[in-house]
């Protein structure tokens, strides 16, 4: 078990190496910054003096191990535009997103195992096949054009949700979170909904999937004629192994969730890191797009290492070497 | 003294299919006494394992039993709910399961799923459960019992898988056992290994078995009389001994040219022309005219009806044969 971690850990550090490369290559690519920086009428000399405080006048491989010197010490710079350090910008936007994705992830989970599985146990019945082409409107409708929907129909035409903001938020283990007051939770609602529709209905149907295949198996027949209760049958028996090719899967979903939770930040004004990284691409704020990449990098690598384990420590045919 | 314990009357499960109505059982009864082993033979399709899951009500959608009687204890088990079957399953009939690689959750440990039977049907705590495993355990002849309880099936050998299902089909002390070709997966020295052991534990506790299997070299050492099916319907029924050595169906006596180790005198091993028919298109009259040596007119024509030839035995067949290999 602690070989398999820390071989892990390496390859967690190598895959952001690459990830860091890739990055900051991509971002040379893209605009100059300098001319978003500096005022429309500025000379030649100030541009030239503005390119040079900013570093960027270095060779690009300079410029690279220059930045990941910095990134090793946790700098990834200042922005442009806030002329504070970036990386306290995302963190500080941090908790906003993780509240975010983390009550769509529970939402996705909540309604699509049982949903999955009722409709992968019993796929003849009427409701299950009601179930699946719901589903499949979740999968297809585009996402943005779902959450205006939800802002159009609930926070317009009934007035009965908040259409943006956060809400009252309190302080929780130094982070500020806003699920716990009751404005707050009834901020996150439309957008935990529109973030966990598409991931929902693809769990619910990898759920079902599964569901179908392992009710034929003989040790489901062999559970029944042991007498075992519908229930345990259901939601142990078969779920159990039901979900081992689905964690994997959802652990891609939870990095598709944050990294969709920008266009959802973005349309119900959550002021959380993914509104703050659209911002900063609309202003060229090139430190802030960095930090934010590598930070979600990081977050990725980290989610797929828990999956891993969770995997791991699920089916006890999986030795860890 | 022999007491009833199972009487299947007039049996009918069908299979409600895109392509028609498949009857895997078509009106088969039988008696099973108390301690007796009886064995249900017949070749792939015959309907033994239908049969076999009628009894438990595990036929799931497209198949419904159609009409007959299942008597258990006196209860016709046909009319019972759900619940009630799922109090039945697991602790006064449990079933074993051909194939032992597919038949034990991967997920679960040995315990967990002998113990789980315990759980469902008895009061004992988990102290008692954990105990009770391990004397199964030991009884059906795992070595180290109790260092095995944490095992995984993955852990387990085929054969020590079968006995570990054994072991949880015995956990509850179930009345009847049926046992859907236990042994059919394994190679032949573990065969023999486990059909001994079920043997004798079945007749320590006077539990009765219904061994469904294809294999007649099986039947005869194992089981007290047998039944043949052919296309969901009985052949012939009887006391092993008069099976063997007096088949008075065609099939049977087919079936028994087939295994090498029974007729010796002969040199050459026969084997039964055709196949088994289509399902869908069962024959007119006799479903194995097709494929029987001595078949003639009527038999093309007229169905036949199952009789009692002497005490005990009894045949579907219009021209039965009296010894073995000749006509009446
Ligand atoms: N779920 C099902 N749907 C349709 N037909 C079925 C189904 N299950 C069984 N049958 C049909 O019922 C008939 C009897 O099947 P059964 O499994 O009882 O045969 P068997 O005697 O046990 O054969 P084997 O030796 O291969 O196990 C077969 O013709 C089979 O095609
Ligand atoms: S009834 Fe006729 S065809 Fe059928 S088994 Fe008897 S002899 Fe053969
Ligand atoms: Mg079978």
């Amino acid at each position: 078990m602690f070989k398999y971690i820390t071989k892990r850990l390496y390859q967690m550090i190598l895959v952001l190496f690459v990830v860091s490369i890739i990055v900051f290559f991509v971002m040379s690519f893209t605009g100059d910054p300098v001319l978003m920086m500096v005022t429309p009428d500025a000379t030649q000399a100030q541009i030239d003096r503005a390119r040079t405080e900013l570093g960027l006048d270095k060779p690009l491989i300079t410029q690279y191990f220059i930045f990941v010197k910095n990134i090793l010490r946790g700098d990834f710079g200042k922005s442009y535009v806030f002329k504070q350090s970036a990386i306290k910008l995302i963190i500080e936007r941090m908790p906003a997103t993780l509240e975010l994705v983390f009550v769509s992830v529970l939402l996705s989970i909540i309604v699509a195992i049982p949903l999955g599985v009722f409709a992968g146990a019993f796929p003849n019945k009427r409701s299950s096949k009601t179930i699946m082409l719901g589903s499949l409107l979740g999968i297809s409708l585009p996402n943005f054009w779902v959450g205006m929907m939800l802002i159009f129909v609930f926070a317009v035409h009934f007035r009965v949700m908040p259409s943006s903001g956060r809400g009252e938020v309190v302080n929780f283990l130094g982070m500020r979170i806003s699920i716990f007051t009751a404005d707050g939770f009834k901020h996150i609602i439309l957008p935990a909904v529109m973030l966990s529709i598409q991931s929902l209905a693809i769990l619910l149907r990898l759920t079902r999937a599964g569901m179908m295949e392992v009710m034929k198996q003989d040790y489901i027949k062999f559970a029944r004629s042991k007498g075992v209760l519908q229930n345990s049958l259901l939601f142990q028996h078969a779920l159990k192994n039901a979900l081992i090719p689905v964690i994997t899967v959802f652990g891609i979903q939870i990095g598709k969730i944050i990294a969709f939770a920008t266009v959802t930040e973005t349309i119900f004004s959550w002021p959380g890191m993914g509104k703050l990284l659209i911002d900063s691409i609309n202003r060229s704020d090139r430190p802030v797009m960095v930090a934010y990449l590598m930070i979600v990098a990081f977050i990725f690598v980290l989610l797929n290492f828990i999956v891993d384990i969770v995997y791991t420590s699920i089916d006890p045919r999986i030795d860890l070497r | 003294m022999v007491e009833k314990l199972l009487e299947v009357k007039d049996l009918k499960t069908y299979f409600h299919t895109f392509k028609g109505i498949v009857k895997a059982v078509d009106g088969v009864s039988f008696k099973l006494n108390k301690g007796e082993i009886l064995g249900i033979v017949g070749e792939s399709g015959g309907g033994k394992s239908v049969t076999g899951f009628s009894i438990l009500k595990l036929i799931d959608d497209p198949g419904k039993i159609e009409n007959g009687e299942i008597l258990f204890n006196g209860e016709n088990l046909v009319n019972k709910s759900e619940k009630e079957m799922k109090k039945i399953r697991g602790s006064k009939i449990s079933m074993i399961f051909q194939d032992p690689m597919t038949s034990l959750n991967p997920l679960y440990t040995i315990q967990q799923q002998i113990g789980e039977v315990l759980k469902i049907h008895t009061n004992m705590n988990a102290e008692q459960r954990k105990q009770r495993c391990i004397n199964l355990l030991d009884d059906v002849g795992i070595p180290q019992p109790e260092a095995r309880l944490k095992s995984y099936p993955h852990q387990f050998s085929g054969g020590m898988r079968q006995r570990a299902i054994i072991a949880a089909a015995l956990a509850a002390e179930p009345e009847l056992i049926i046992a859907d070709e236990p042994t059919t997966a394994l190679d032949v020295t573990i065969q023999a290994q486990i059909l001994r052991l079920m043997k004798k534990l079945v007749k320590e506790k006077n539990t009765s078995l219904l061994l469904i299997t294809h294999d007649l070299a099986v039947v005869a050492e194992m089981v007290d009389r047998a039944i043949v099916l052919y296309c969901g319907q009985v052949m012939e029924t009887g006391k092993i001994d008069d099976l063997i050595h007096q088949p008075i169906h065609p099939y049977t006596y087919g079936l028994l040219n087939s295994i090498p180790r029974l007729n010796d005198q002969k040199k050459r091993l026969s084997q039964i022309e055709g196949m088994v028919p289509n399902m869908f298109e069962l024959p007119k009259g006799c479903n194995y005219a097709p494929r029987c040596d001595y078949c003639q007119e009527r038999c093309l024509k007229e169905e036949p009806k199952i009789r009692e030839i002497y005490e005990g035995h009894r045949v579907s067949c219009h021209y039965p044969l009296s010894r073995e290999g000749s006509h009446e």
